[in-house]
């Protein structure tokens, strides 16, 4: 079996994938961990853009895997949740983003991986985190004319779901 | 106009006896001897011969679609029907249930349109019916340019299609109607100009007549090979099978033309389809394969019969193993590979004339 | 004649499960594209926040019945990453059959669909055929045929029953003769090839860029499986190929599931070779840590799917989020359809082998 992880010519592991996000982005970005084929970072909400430009540039990060929502009502705060792969380096970044819980927005992906589209689309229909700069956020799941964000802690359904 | 004619005068003189005997007991004699009289039998007699046509030619279709289902079953690893003997009673039950289904009509249709598409096309393909000749006393109709006759009113049928797409008001239907013009129409010109080789070495429109310089010289098959298989691709494209079934493409407009007809309409639709098979296989049986000559230890009548089924489990096994086409194809195939084929076909037809080769 | 859009469902003999595609048509072309989905929304990813970690199992089957034993593995695996344990090697071997098994099976009604949009219902009833060759196999291991409730956190349910490889190799063995008879029918018919080639055409920029993956990815010639990449249970210690395509078209996608399934019966014979003995199962714990997250993604058999969740510090997860392969695809296939006829429509969304469980969830 062709053994791809380092991989082709410039393939990076995912140590050198931490250094160099560490390098670029001293304040903003943590790295928390790392992984065989992982890296784990959280972000602030005004970093994420320029963390994914830069991924997206200059580390062959092409592929938006997962975008997702989290909420966090005891600790006043919602998270959104990128998992961001690399198929030259095959390494998968996950990053998390906190938002103030009384105004969750962040800025879109979508404009630099169109796979990002309609995973936001959901955690806005989901949670109602706005994505500023997405196309077209508009609820996707649940009909039009929902009026509440169904996956929140507060939303309780009244009976044993 | 032979046996059958004579034989049905027959039973029509002695059936008129027995009613003018009647009016007779009745002491009525000058309502009897009218009854007797050669107007009213020749009249019962047509009546006679239609019905025992209609009926000879339903049955035989009835058995074409039973056949269908069996083969098309048998390719798919499956049995095919198997109500009553041999699955034979399955296509009766599904008629009868055609039959005593309720009879819905969408409001917004164009009534008169709406009801006019399906009596167009039965009326048409029943009127077909009469106009094949299965054997020398079976000729009905002997006209000289049956062939003409034949293939003119097998092209109403777009007519109908347009005019029942068009009524029923519905954007699928209408596209469906148009498509399945579109493709007849285009259609057509492979189609005649394969006969017209058939015609050019035969030297008559007669189908009889093509019949007999068939038993007199070859099979028209092997000097007209090419043109047998223009006929047969154009054929299965006219009638609307698959690998042409496009206007009736389930997985996109879900029965194309037909959606809003239901009950017996629908069946009367389908069954129109498989006569204008049976009539579109016995052509190619009349015309390339002989018609009706054969061993003379059956019946003529049988052996078209029995040719008309091969002729059509041809049909069947194509059906089988191929995918559908796309209308671009369809049409692009059509102009850009039949019509070629069809001219040199007629090009090879003209100069074995020349050369009195036939 | 004017543009107006035509609703291609909800209702539909060709759509495979309940979605609407909206097409903007001029004539017959394809201007735009606009697919609908919501219409079979579970509330799935809710209601796992009220169910103890092994009742999920079940629910996680029923995500895409097509495929339900990738996903129920694909959430143990996640349970486990959480739970931070590992599970025995026999387990590990039993699950890499498995899942195999599934995927040939998922490949073959993707086939049996193909053939339908396509007009053909010989094609469909063939690899209906040898799924149920399949199912069997599955009946004999778990008892169930379409959501099999099999993959336990830490294992999976019981060991294999007696005479496992001798059933896998028959059916094996049968299994690929009928393929080359499947490969008969549809690349050696000229009409097939005229229906897929050239059509849905999906640029390798494009795909990777719009998020698809799995097969449809690898028709446009991007060479990644996660099997191999980012390899998870016993594909490490397997020996296989991973199967792309260039061409881009209907047809590679289609040539690439072919492919994928002939690789699929050669992982499933290495792995029974080289199965060990041992348990097949461990117990976890029945609680997960407070605030601690874990993520696990697996070649599903129509692309990446992905799960990550959230432990609560009792036997409930806080937050379980799914990534369904089929729900980004789906998203990038206004830019197949256009500038293409209407009549291709069926042929271009069944090369992609839409699943609409694991779309809405």
């Amino acid at each position: 079996m062709e053994q791809r992880s380092g991989l082709a010519p410039g393939g990076l592991s995912p140590e050198d994938i931490a250094a160099k996000i560490k390098e670029k982005f001293p304040s903003g970005v943590t790295v928390t961990s790392v992984a065989p084929h992982r890296v784990f970072a959280k972000a602030d909400r005004g970093a994420l853009l320029q963390l994914c430009n830069f991924i997206k540039d200059s580390l062959n990060f092409e592929h938006v895997s997962c975008v997702g929502g989290v909420d966090w009502p005891a600790e006043n705060k919602m998270q959104t949740v990128y998992h961001i792969t690399s198929y030259a380096n095959c390494a998968t970044l996950e990053v998390v983003v906190d938002l103030p819980r009384d105004k969750p927005e962040v800025d879109s992906i979508t404009p630099l991986w169109g796979g990002a589209n309609w995973h936001e689309r959901e955690t806005y229909d989901m949670f109602g985190i706005v994505f500023l700069g997405h196309p077209k956020l508009e609820r996707i799941l649940n009909p039009e004319g929902t009026e509440v964000f169904p996956f929140r802690k507060d939303f309780v359904t009244g009976r044993r779901v | 106009m032979a046996d059958l004619y004579t034989f049905i005068m027959g039973i029509a003189t002695w059936l008129m006896g027995l009613i003018g005997g009647l009016f007779d007991w009745l002491t009525l004699h000058g309502v009897g001897d009218w009854f007797r009289s050669p107007g009213p039998i020749a009249f019962v007699t047509v009546f006679l011969v239609a019905l025992v046509v209609f009926i000879v030619g339903f049955l035989v279709s009835i058995t074409l679609i039973w056949e269908e289902r069996k083969v098309l079953g048998r390719l798919m690893d499956r049995r095919g029907t198997q109500v009553g003997v041999l699955g034979l009673f399955q296509n009766f039950a599904d008629g009868l249930k055609a039959f005593i289904k309720e009879i819905i009509i969408p409001t917004e249709v164009d009534v008169w349109a709406y009801n006019a598409a399906p009596i167009i096309l039965i009326g048409a393909s029943a009127l077909l019916m009469g106009l094949i000749p299965m054997s020398d006393s079976w000729t009905l109709a002997n006209i000289n340019g049956g062939l003409l006759l034949v293939f003119a009113i097998f092209s109403v049928a777009p007519l109908a299609i347009l005019v029942g797409g068009w009524a029923s008001n519905n954007k699928y239907t209408i596209m469906g109607g148009m498509r399945a013009a579109a493709q007849l129409i285009s259609y057509e010109v492979p189609l005649l100009l394969s006969l017209a080789g058939v015609v050019i070495l035969v030297g008559s429109f007669n189908l009889g007549d093509i019949v007999h310089f068939q038993e007199a010289n070859t099979w028209l098959i092997i000097p007209q090979f090419i043109g047998f298989m223009v006929f047969m691709v154009a054929a299965i494209a006219e009638v609307e099978r698959i690998p042409f079934d496009l206007p009736e493409a389930e997985a996109e407009l879900v029965e194309g033309w037909m959606t809003e007809y239901g009950g017996m309409r629908f069946g009367l639709i389908l069954l129109s389809e498989y006569i204008r098979g049976f009539v579109a296989c016995s052509i190619a049986v009349l015309l390339f394969l002989g018609g009706w000559s054969g061993p003379s230890f059956i019946w003529p009548e049988i052996w078209f019969i029995v040719k008309i089924f091969i002729v059509f489990f041809v049909w069947i096994w194509v059906r089988g193993a191929l995918v559908r086409v796309t209308t671009k194809q369809i049409l692009s195939l059509g102009w850009t590979r039949l019509m070629p084929l069809a001219l040199i076909n007629l090009a090879i037809a003209i100069g074995l004339r020349m050369f009195g080769v036939i | 004649m004017a543009e107006m859009w035509i609703n291609m469902g909800p209702q539909h003999p060709m759509t495979h499960g309940l979605w609407n595609l909206r097409v903007k048509i001029d004539g017959e072309t394809i201007t735009e594209a606009e697919p609908v989905v919501g219409y079979l929304h579970r509330g799935w990813e809710k209601l796992t926040e009220h169910r103890m970690y092994p009742q999920i199992i079940p629910m996680a089957d029923r995500l895409c019945y097509g495929a339900s034993m990738s996903w129920s593995h694909l959430y143990c695996l996640t349970a486990e990453k959480l739970m931070d344990i590992e599970c025995p090697e026999r387990a590990k071997y039993i699950r890499t059959i498995v899942l195999e098994a599934q995927r040939i099976g998922s490949h073959l009604m993707w086939l049996a669909a193909l053939g339908t949009d396509l007009g053909s219902y010989t094609i469909f009833l063939y690899p209906m055929r040898e799924r149920e060759l399949f199912l069997d196999l599955m009946q004999n291991l778990c008892g169930a045929r379409m959501t099999y409730n099999y993959p336990r956190i830490g294992g999976v349910r019981n060991d294999v029953p007696a005479n496992f490889e001798r059933d896998f190799t028959r059916v094996l063995n049968h299994f690929e003769k009928k393929l080359k008879d499947y490969e008969a029918l549809c690349d050696e018919s000229t009409i097939f090839r005229m229906r897929t080639e050239g059509v849905g055409m999906l640029t390798p920029e494009d795909a990777k860029n719009l998020g698809v993956t799995g097969p449809n990815l690898r028709g446009s010639g991007v060479d990644y499986d996660i099997r191999r990449d980012d390899p998870y249970d016993a594909y490490p210690d397997i020996d296989f190929n991973v199967c792309t395509r260039d061409g881009c078209d209907a047809f590679s996608r289609y040539r690439v599931r072919i492919d994928e399934m002939y690789e699929s019966c050669d992982i499933i014979r290495q792995a029974i070779k080289k199965m060990p003995e041992g348990p097949h199962r461990l117990k976890p714990p029945r609680n997960a840590p407070k605030g601690k997250s874990a993520w696990a993604h697996v070649e599903d058999p129509r692309g990446e799917g992905l799960m990550y969740i959230i432990g609560n510090g009792d036997d409930k997860p806080y937050r379980l989020k799914v990534r369904s392969p089929i729900f980004v695809t789906v998203s990038a296939s206004p830019v197949m359809l256009k500038g293409y006829k209407v009549a291709d429509v069926p042929s271009i969304m069944g090369s992609v082998d839409m699943c609409l469980g694991e779309t809405d969830r």
